[in-house]
């Protein structure tokens, strides 16, 4: 048994294809997770819905003054609450990963002749794909509270397929939060401190020009805003005056984007090697 | 084919100044079970984790079924099965997924999962429970199918972190049954336990490990030789009296004995003698007006392996220190 497997495992081509069906097992897996713990996505998406009406029905009145008359406010807000969903869920990945250690699985699936690569895949995709569903889901409740992308479809595509990269960017930031800290309690803590500045500090909800000036330096650099910004600029368009060109903010958020990958995948690849 | 299966020469492994493993020698031959006792984090676990390529050594050598756990880590893979200290299945998935999963991650076609997940569910009586979610399981059925899991790929060598631990009486004999059949059909073993009478029913041998080192290897019946048979545990009513009465009947047996302040016991190793020297333990207790709550003669215990072996703990332990021996040993090692 042994000899047939060396031989074959000796392809490169064998082992990108083994690989590449062991991510797919776990990527099954951890959507049948999904499946069969509703209750984890119907909360987690339950939370979004009510910043989507904290702040069209609560903090709408007070924001729409200080937007040009031409849009209302959740037209502004929900490029925001877009991303805010897309990371805010991407976080879950930490979560699972935790569970998966302190439960002993990632030992036996170290233990077995499969590929390294597939409990990371398997879990960042499986959890791409609920982060996807989460963004349709806040985009019909969007829509039923009166929101409008007033771009082309192809502006759409690109603004939405943007919003979940993001959030798959996020799923490695916590990947590697959770396999450091090993505990669902410390991920769950650690990984929302970490998020909130980088959400709320932005242009997600109000324009930044209302904040303190030391803290609008911040929200200009903070790539949240430049995600915000590009997804406002694609579903906008003119009626939102912006201060850079769509093609800056499209280069921008594709450097962060890239920029959060290059750091956290070899960082939690590494730090999964040595879990 | 008398070549050892699983070899480990002068494996080491520390973290900082924690020698976890400090040393270790092993060898197992084809078709037999080796029990690695001792107790909490004598470095069993890590042993384990070494020999299935989870961790690395930092010095020596081991090979499973010929392959390096370092150099042909992939290929040793192949041909082990894990059950770790933890029920290692996923709860959301029901008992026929998690094996199946596992199978397709040998890279079995998936006819051929299916089918030895089906096997597996009928050997660990798990068929009317297959496609429940895990989370509605026992503990005892957890562990079945989580060494049912380790067993899909069909190891050679398997490998069983404590498989009992945690387990309801009934469970564990259950467990036991089990292990001796897949022994029986020729799988090599190593299996840690904390349980003396677990690697005596289990293990054809034994190796003790302590502080990371292996501190004897033999049969059950030679470990429990080496203890000297029987050991006599006295219990002192009131506990001011325990310095005088260790200092009464600790000479007594041919290995020394050990005083728990914390109980009031003591035990002594007897050997052979255990009527005689019980008889004169007594009188001389008697001499000194001190008070028993409780005589025993029993088997002995992997404590009084331990005292036996190492020969440390009475000697180490002041009498007025007010500890046992075990104890105090542990403490030194969470230092």
């Amino acid at each position: 048994m042994s000899a047939s497997t060396v031989t074959r495992e000796a392809t490169s081509g064998g082992r990108v294809r083994d690989a590449v069906s062991d991510g797919w097992v776990l990527t099954k897996r951890n959507l049948l997770t999904y499946l069969r713990k509703p209750d984890l996505l119907v909360f987690s998406t339950i939370q979004p819905v009510m910043f989507v009406l904290l702040f069209v029905f609560v903090f709408g009145g007070a924001i729409e003054a200080s937007l040009p008359p031409t849009i209302p406010y959740v037209d502004f807000l929900m490029p925001g609450i877009f991303v805010q969903t897309a990371i805010f869920s991407a976080l879950q990945t930490g979560v699972g990963l935790a569970e998966d250690v302190q439960k002993g699985l990632v030992d036996r699936f170290k233990s077995l002749p499969m590929a390294r690569s597939a409990v990371l895949a398997g879990r960042t995709i499986a959890d791409g794909v609920a982060i996807t569903f989460q963004i349709v889901l806040m985009f019909i409740v969007a829509t039923l509270v009166g929101y409008r992308f007033h771009g082309t479809p192809a502006d759409a595509l690109l603004a939405f397929g943007g919003a979940i990269s993001v959030g798959y960017a996020f799923t490695w930031v916590a990947a590697y939060t959770g396999l450091a800290l090993k505990s669902v309690e410390a991920v769950q803590a650690a990984s929302f401190t970490l998020v909130f500045p980088l959400v709320f500090a932005s242009s997600a909800f109000v324009p930044p020009e209302t904040f303190p000036s030391w803290l609008q330096g911040w929200a200009e650099l903070n790539p949240v805003s430049i995600w915000v910004d590009t997804f406002r600029e694609l579903s906008l368009g003119d009626l939102y005056p912006s201060t850079k060109s769509i093609s800056t903010l499209l280069w921008q958020s594709t450097a962060w984007f890239l920029a959060f990958l290059v750091l956290f995948v070899p960082l939690s690849v590494r730090r999964y090697r040595r879990t | 084919m008398t070549d050892p299966v699983i070899v480990a020469e002068g494996v080491r492994k520390h973290y900082g100044p924690v020698k976890a493993v400090d040393g270790v020698d092993l060898q197992v031959r084809p078709g037999t079970v080796l029990g690695l006792l001792g107790p909490n984090g004598a470095g069993k676990t890590t042993m384990v984790r070494i020999l299935t390529t989870l961790l690395h050594p930092d010095e020596g050598r081991a090979t499973v079924a010929g392959f390096d756990v370092v150099r042909q880590a992939a290929e040793l893979r192949h041909v082990i099965g894990l059950a770790g200290q933890y029920a290692a299945v996923d709860e959301n998935l029901t008992g026929r997924e998690n094996l199946e999963m596992v199978g397709r991650l040998y890279h079995l076609p998936a006819t051929e999962a299916r089918r030895r997940a089906t096997e597996v569910l009928e050997r660990f009586d798990l068929t009317d429970a297959a496609a429940r979610i895990a989370k509605t399981y026992s503990g005892g059925m957890r562990r079945r199918l989580d060494l049912g899991a380790s067993l899909v790929g069909r190891p050679k060598v398997l490998f069983l972190d404590e498989p009992t631990t945690g387990l309801d009486p009934r469970s564990r004999l259950e467990m036991w049954d089990i292990i001796r059949e897949l022994v029986h059909d020729g799988t090599t073993l190593l299996l840690t336990t904390q349980y003396l009478e677990e690697a005596d029913r289990l293990a054809d041998s034994i190796a003790v490990i302590d502080h990371g080192r292996v501190i004897a290897e033999g049969t059950a019946d030679e470990l429990k030789t080496r203890v000297g048979g029987e050991v006599l545990a006295l219990r002192v009513a009131d506990r001011s009296e325990v310095p005088a009465a260790a200092g009464a009947v600790l000479g007594l047996g041919p290995g020394g004995g050990k005083v728990d302040n914390n109980t009031g016991e003591l035990t002594i190793p007897v050997g052979v003698d255990g009527p005689a020297i019980l008889t004169e333990a007594i009188r001389r207790l008697d001499a000194e007006g001190v008070r028993l709550a409780d005589v025993a003669l029993r088997r002995p215990t992997l404590d009084d392996v331990f005292l036996s072996l190492t020969g440390r703990a009475a000697e180490e332990v002041p009498v007025e220190d007010g500890d046992g021996g075990a104890r105090s040993r542990r403490r030194r090692k969470a230092r």
